[in-house]
């Protein structure tokens, strides 16, 4: 059996007093797509940047493809095919859509230290870039600076931003966080699109989203994980439903 | 692939090609810079130290405007291609290419040096530490007196003629004719970075330094290359000042320096490479007509001006001409 | 009679004044994060204050103090009102390069109005002199400096900690954003201590002309000897403030006695040292 593309053993955070992950344990097998929700403040973010490497656990292991990289710097395990997108859209407000995702290419093709030849003469680059904005549907997007972007283009950005690095690991951090209702079902539709040959995680609080795209659920409460399943078990679980699905119906 | 994508496909990489042509009016920009010779001979002296300080705000705004690197102490990199430039004409060996291309290279290992502490820094500690070693260094300069001739500034420089034909008289035909043509090479080699794929990850630093780690961006990596091929090019300026002026003194390392560099920069708009250039004639020219008005009242001048243009006029005078007229370039 | 006690403690007199003149900023800047770089113009107008009463109106130099103090608040609630608060939200640099304008032109100001000389001050005699302690000498003004300065410093930690108000102003400089949502005024809070630790930079001002002099370059000389006690400090922590005063007034004073061809050479180098070792200041939050 091939070890999981992601998975951590044993983490551990505090700051201070603030315990933000205990005993953080779990497998992704490759190509899966697994979901993780807690209330707010359970560490789901946190957790996120243990993994991605901006944040030092104390203890613990993190692991890409069976491979330890708890001590790789996080732009070395990006080169190792782990990517992840931001909870808010972390962008580039004066690039355009096309400037970031070629700089992103550009970045992952190591040819972003080059100073001496044109950028319009690495075609295939930009080919690149306009084939990710393409395939997310923001080509006719791809010229105009970041910030003018409608919310639901900069959160596909995100998306787009992610991809350029071929990751085989991605995580999502609530892909839809502020996304009018309107404009989700597109952002929805290029993740469920989303090669086989990615193994994702994501973050979200929609349960509906959830239920249709995760193969398994980990529920994460005050900074342990409190459940794994499938999602029938995690929607029959009592525990669950008290701490999180009950509080959620009540607009949490 | 549908067939609409392909006519798509060839607009993307027109764009690119489109923002790295040159323009109409950068043309003639450069045509007016011969101006000098031909109408206003008597200024000939102050348009090679024009185009000296325009050189020296170029590199700055590599690492200003574009990195997003908050220096204060980059006259330090000024004032080490000028001694280097001084110290090795009095030696004996004035041949002006030497010189340019030992203070580039004495500035830039510095300033290699040098990165490898400012790359780690942001925001307030980053300006603090620029500041403290542009100091430390002005302050050991002042210290070296028998290298560096101290407060008297150092004495018994003398440039060689150029190609050994072109001397550098008083009359400044020679010192403009070299000045603009190591600021035109300078800019040029400003104008590739910026046009390449690494003025395009600077930009990125810039704008988002979370977001470049996160796509894998060597970002520590990335600020040193920048740090240093500006403090090479700011030492090449400290050394054409040397050979244009037979003189080096103490204020070429000093915190005015950085401070007036700064202030031109962001009169002329940062990170648009012209700022500095546009910044620099405006200041300097403006300097010169004021010289005869007490220091003391400069000062109070461009402090109402650095005011004024923080408030009203925050990417300087190429921002506020942009927004009148349509830009060429989608990012701007 | 040994040297290292009088570079201790002159050095030390020396980093009072320096904490009294940067106090507010630190304050402030860990509150609001805005670059102040003005702050020694408000030192350096509380200075010119204390030599205009003395000189011209005949006041006797501790009642000018409080004077120097509220003109120095007064001057910087203009400026809040009117310049800084639309910067709030714009870059460092901006903030840099509005607060610098405002430097320039008061020293150009000061210029003007004083001339560029040093400021003459006659302090009281009871002020002058030295006292005679065990073989060493201690000149009183510069006891009397420590001693108003310790004094502030237990007054403001004093109120840090048992006031409301030093309660909401030690929130804000915590997380201004949960501040505002536990209700507190954050912009109200910050104007007051704003004005409080602009005040104290310009008794610091007035403090100062006997130690080091009063000329129209202070507001930038000063200023770089401020941003380094509060960048080696730590962003809002007055006893980051306090330790990295003392160091760098002992190590100033250290640095010209000890090796004088150096000259402030020291003082620099210790800061560089300190940052690279807590790029957030020894306080600072990481």
């Amino acid at each position: 059996m091939s070890p999981p593309a992601l998975g951590t053993r044993g983490l551990n955070k505090s700051f201070g007093s603030l315990v933000v992950a205990k005993d953080i344990a779990f497998g992704v097998p490759p190509g899966e797509r697994y979901a993780l929700i807690g209330p707010n403040g359970a560490g789901k973010t946190t957790l996120i940047n243990l993994i991605t490497g901006m944040l030092q656990p104390d203890l613990g292991e993190i692991f890409l493809g069976g491979e330890d990289v708890t001590a790789l710097a996080p732009q070395d395990r990006v080169a190792l095919g782990l990517a992840r997108t931001f909870q808010i859209s972390t962008l580039f407000p004066h690039l355009s859509a096309l400037e970031s995702v070629t700089l992103a290419v550009c970045e992952r093709r190591r040819v972003s230290g080059h100073w001496l030849r044109r950028l319009a003469r690495y075609r295939d680059v930009i080919d690149e870039a306009h084939a990710i904005l393409d395939s997310l549907g923001l080509a006719r997007a791809a010229h105009r600076p970041t910030q003018t972007l409608a919310y639901g283009q900069q959160r596909l950005l995100e998306i787009a931003l992610a991809l350029a690095s071929r990751p085989k690991v991605l995580l999502l951090d609530e892909p839809g966080a502020g996304v009018p209702k309107d404009e989700c079902a597109e952002l929805f539709a290029v993740i469920a699109n989303l090669s086989r040959d990615i193994t994702i995680l994501f973050i979200e609080h929609d349960m509906d989203v959830v239920f249709r795209f995760a193969s398994r659920i980990i529920v994460m409460v005050g900074g342990t994980i409190l459940r794994e399943g499938t999602p029938a078990e995690i929607a029959a679980d009592a525990r669950v439903r008290e701490v999180y699905l009950g509080k959620a119906r009540h607009g949490g | 692939m549908a067939a609409d994508t392909a006519p798509a496909l060839a607009e993307p990489h027109a764009r690119f090609a489109a923002a790295s042509r040159w323009g109409a009016v950068e043309v003639v920009f450069w045509l007016a810079t011969l101006l000098p010779f031909f109408v206003a001979q008597d200024y000939l002296v102050l348009a090679s130290q024009i185009a000296i300080t325009a050189l020296f705000a170029v590199s700055l705004d590599l690492i200003l405007g574009y990195a997003g690197v908050v220096s204060l102490g980059h006259a330090a990199f000024f004032g080490l291609g000028a001694y280097a430039a001084g110290i090795v004409s009095k030696a004996g060996w004035g041949e002006p290419l030497l010189g340019l291309l030992l203070g580039g290279a004495v500035a830039g290992i510095v300033g290699y040096g040098a990165s490898f502490i400012i790359a780690r820094f942001r925001h307030l500690a980053l300006i603090m530490i620029t500041l403290g070693m542009g100091e430390l260094l002005a302050q050991a300069a002042n210290s070296a007196s028998w290298l560096t001739g101290g407060n008297d500034g150092l004495q018994g420089v003398k440039t060689m003629p150029l190609f050994g034909v072109l001397d550098f008289d008083l009359y400044g035909y020679t010192a403009y004719g070299y000045a603009l043509a190591v600021l035109f090479l300078g800019f040029l080699v400003a104008r590739r970075i910026t046009n390449a794929p690494f003025g395009l990850a600077l930009r990125g630093i810039r704008e988002n330094f979370v977001r470049m780690a996160a796509i894998g961006a060597p970002t520590l990596p990335h600020i040193r290359k920048a740090y240093t091929i500006a403090a090479i090019i700011a030492g090449v300026a400290g050394a054409v000042l040397t050979e244009t002026t037979e003189t080096v003194s103490l204020e070429t390392l000093g915190f005015q320096r950085s401070a007036d560099v700064l202030v031109m920069l962001i009169l002329g708009g940062v990170g648009r490479l012209y700022g500095g250039i546009v910044g620099a004639i405006i200041y300097m020219i403006a300097r010169d007509q004021f010289s005869d008005v007490n220091p003391q009242y400069w000062y109070f001048w461009i402090g109402l001006l650095l005011i004024a243009v923080v408030m009203f006029l925050p990417n300087g005078i190429l921002g506020g001409l942009e927004r009148i007229l349509p830009s060429r370039r989608s990012g701007g | 009679m040994w040297p290292v006690i009088g570079v201790l403690f002159d050095g030390f007199a020396y980093g009072m004044l320096l904490f009294l003149l940067s106090v507010g900023l630190t304050v402030t800047l860990g509150m609001m994060n805005f670059v102040n770089l003005a702050h020694c113009s408000f030192a350096m107008l509380g200075g010119y204050v204390t030599v205009t009463l003395m000189n011209r109106f005949g006041w006797p130099f501790f009642a000018t103090l409080p004077a120097s103090f509220l003109a120095a608040a007064a001057a910087s609630v203009l400026f809040e009102r009117v310049l800084y608060r639309h910067l709030y939200q714009r870059s460092d640099l901006d903030q840099c390069l509005l607060t610098i304008g405002i430097v320039f032109v008061s020293v150009a100001a000061a210029a003007y109005l004083f001339g560029t000389v040093q400021q003459p001050v006659h302090l009281p005699d009871y002020l002058h002199g030295a006292l005679a302690v065990g073989g060493q000498s201690f000149a009183v003004y510069r006891m009397v400096l420590i001693g108003i300065a310790l004094l502030l410093t237990g007054a403001l930690v004093a109120g840090l900690e048992l006031t409301r108000f030093g309660a909401m102003v030690r929130a804000a400089v915590d997380n201004q954003r949960v501040a505002r949502g536990l209700g507190i005024n954050v912009g109200r809070v910050f104007a007051l201590t704003f004005a409080l630790g602009s005040g104290l930079a310009g008794l610091g001002g007035s403090l100062a002309i006997d130690i080091v002099g009063l000329d129209h370059a202070f507001a930038f000389n000063y200023l770089i000897y401020v941003l380094i006690v509060v960048s080696v400090g730590g962003l809002g922590s007055i006893g980051g403030s306090f330790a990295a005063a003392t160091l760098l007034g002992i190590s100033d004073m250290a640095g010209k006695y000890y090796f004088p061809q150096f000259g402030a050479f020291l003082i620099y180098l210790v800061m560089i040292v300190l940052l690279m070792w807590r790029p957030a200041g020894i306080f600072g939050k990481r």
